[in-house]
């Protein structure tokens, strides 16, 4: 890694560090809502898989629009193992073994899934993901899965099939998905997660297998002449985007009492919002990606003084920034008129 | 014979992801874009065919055809304000993202001009449907038009672009923009001119989809439209007899495993098939496999 790589990090790390700091000293000071006090752990586990995404969109190349399956698997499967082990374990080796199975359910589905998509191309490769999304989606909407003095239950029809103990405890319920979460995730939480997230994505994008990865993108025939394991690196970064998604995953479950598998949080259409995020932040830009996860994520909130407006105002600013931003016509014209600025102010001077 | 009535069912509702679909297909195949706000359009099809039908106290034929000329006009419009514009830049993911953003401005002003409620609709045919084998079978009227009028467009649309000029230009765009360009075809025209069909056909699919499922709000349109570009995929993207076929296997299927395995499940497996038929031939039913040269 060169050093202006390594300069252009520490920035992204300060950059996150600054944002709390003046998070904190204005909660500390009282300066902030008790609404947006509730926005900031969504708002960082948004950052978060919008990173994720940008791994597989922006670095690997492959088009993904079933991301928040991930997030699906890593927020029920770490739900489940808190609400289970909730009376036997203290808190917070409880919470890092809650990561630590959403994160590993996450890539080991992310793996899974990995080994056929990453046979298609393209388009095909995006829908196969949005499907590969919504399945997740349906199947956890109807496991059931309860727990007595006699050991797990487990049922795909209702949660009269287990046939349980009547002090049986029914922890999955179909539809009406995981309640009772402890609320563990908090903003600093949030905030250490990200960073961390940063630093394994930073360092894999410096790495030797992250300019592997990066030729595999650019051009995958030379890549494999050049003598890369083309299917090896390409699972090894979708795998991981898909952990850091469980991540994220994990912070939304233990942030919300009722946990479902609902289209509003995990269907295609919540994937699709993440990767606006990471198509406006700049593809490939894993800070670009935080920031304007932030911006996206709380524009509309902001906005919510003018209620029934504010979606409307919001996807006129998503259609407006993307032809201002991408338009060939508009870029071209762009360097006219503002080159010939820049020319002008260095004859000035 | 009660499974009879339900693979008819499927049928009829794989007609109306069949319609979906050619407009999607044939989007995709010109302007190789995801055109996200396809499903919405059926949405806005369903919203003036039932405030025009209310205006004229029930008069549904006069909705129909109101909505047909508006969407198309909206697929034209659409085109050339939001999609154009970003034609030839550098990622093909800002044309996807700005189709996302229009998708949500129409369901948005749909949700401030008739609101979140959901409106019941009325059936726009009134025909009750035939009964066979003493009444044991029963086809309602909205099942046998529905699968009629896509078979009709089908073949409408095949001899369209395999007789006229205006479908061989857009074949030809559609292999090669720049090479078509340079036999005198205007590629832009043509472009707008598969939106106009396309978007007509969302005003079609949108009449059947509401008579047969009557209920209608501003998310109407986005689920059948996932599915029809699934049915675009899995049929093979960019054929017309692809899009059909997709359309009919994955209403079946949908149909099928809702009655008989789980309604739960049913959205599941639909994309299950999508993914098996995908892994063993990655370019779906009908496509063609393209080689990638160095």
């Amino acid at each position: 890694m060169n050093k202006k790589q390594t300069k252009n990090n520490l920035i992204t790390y300060a950059i996150v560090i600054a944002f709390y700091i003046i998070v904190e000293i204005m909660i500390l000071t009282g300066n902030l809502s008790s609404h947006m006090k509730g926005l900031l752990v969504p708002l960082t586990y948004y950052a978060v898989i919008a990173v994720a995404l940008n791994l597989c969109v922006g670095i690997l190349g492959e088009l993904s629009i079933g991301h928040c399956g991930f997030m699906c698997i890593g927020a029920f499967t770490s739900a489940f193992f808190s609400r289970a082990t909730e009376m036997s374990i203290p808190t917070v080796p409880r919470f890092i073994l809650a990561f630590i199975i959403g994160i590993a359910f996450a890539a080991l589905f992310g793996f899974l899934i990995g080994i056929p998509v990453l046979r298609l191309k393209g388009d095909y490769l995006a829908i196969v993901t949005l499907a590969f999304g919504e399945i997740i989606k349906n199947v956890i909407n109807s496991f059931y899965i309860g727990i007595d003095s006699k050991g797990l239950h487990f049922s795909m029809k209702s949660a009269m099939e287990m046939g349980m103990d009547k002090d049986g405890d029914i922890i999955v319920n179909g539809a009406m998905g995981i309640t009772g979460t402890p609320h563990n995730a908090n903003f600093t939480v949030g905030i250490v997660v990200l960073l961390i997230t940063l630093f394994v994505v930073q360092n894999l994008v410096g790495s030797r297998d992250g300019r592997a990865i990066m030729a595999i993108r650019d051009n995958n025939i030379a890549a494999e002449a050049t003598g890369i394991n083309i299917t090896g690196y390409k699972m090894m970064a979708f795998t991981i985007s898909a952990a850091i998604a469980g991540a994220a995953g994990v912070l939304f479950s233990h942030n919300i009492t009722t946990l479902t598998a609902s289209s509003q949080y995990f269907g295609y259409n919540a994937s699709i919002m993440i990767l606006v995020y990471v198509v406006l932040g700049g593809i490939g830009n894993i800070r670009g990606s935080v920031i304007a996860a932030c911006i996206l994520y709380l524009l509309p909130e902001l906005l919510r003084g003018l209620n029934t407006y504010r979606m409307l105002i919001y996807s006129i600013v998503l259609i407006v920034m993307m032809i201002v931003n991408w338009s060939p016509k508009i870029i071209e014209w762009r360097k006219r008129t503002f080159g010939r600025m820049n020319l002008k102010l260095t004859k000035e001077a | 014979m009660s499974f009879l009535t339900y693979l008819i069912n499927g049928l009829s509702l794989g007609s109306i992801y069949a319609i979906i679909a050619l407009g999607y297909t044939m989007v995709y195949g010109i302007a190789k874009m995801l055109n996200f706000a396809h499903g919405d359009f059926i949405m806005v099809g369903c919203y003036i065919i039932f405030s025009v039908s209310a205006a004229l106290s029930g008069n549904s034929v006069i909705g129909i055809i109101v909505a047909v000329v508006l969407c198309t006009i909206l697929g034209v419009t659409t085109e050339f304000v939001a999609y154009r514009p970003l034609r030839g830049a550098a990622s093909p993911l800002a044309v996807l993202i700005t189709a996302i953003g229009v998708s949500y401005l129409l369901e948005n002003i749909a949700l401030l001009i008739y609101g979140a409620d959901i409106k019941s609709f009325s059936s726009v045919i009134t025909w009750e449907g035939v009964s066979f084998a003493g009444g044991q079978l029963k086809i309602q009227g909205v099942t046998i038009v529905t699968i009629l009028v896509s078979v009709v467009i089908l073949i409408a649309l095949q001899l369209f672009i395999n007789k006229t000029k205006q479908g061989q230009a857009m074949l030809a765009a559609s292999e090669d923009k720049g090479a078509a360009a340079l036999m005198g075809i205007n590629v832009n025209r043509t472009i707008a001119l598969t939106f106009a069909i396309g978007s007509s056909l969302a005003a079609v699919a949108g009449a059947l989809l509401c008579s047969a499922y009557p209920s209608l709000s501003p998310y109407t349109g986005a689920m059948p439209g996932i599915k029809a570009f699934v049915a675009a995929v899995l049929g093979g993207i960019g054929s017309i007899p692809g899009a059909m076929i997709g359309g009919m296997v994955l209403g079946i299927v949908e149909i099928l495993s809702k009655t008989y395995i789980s309604s739960q499940l049913s959205d599941a497996i639909v994309f299950g098939i999508l993914v098996v038929v995908l892994l063993v031939k990655p370019t779906g039913i009908l496509g063609r496999q393209m080689v990638e040269k160095v």
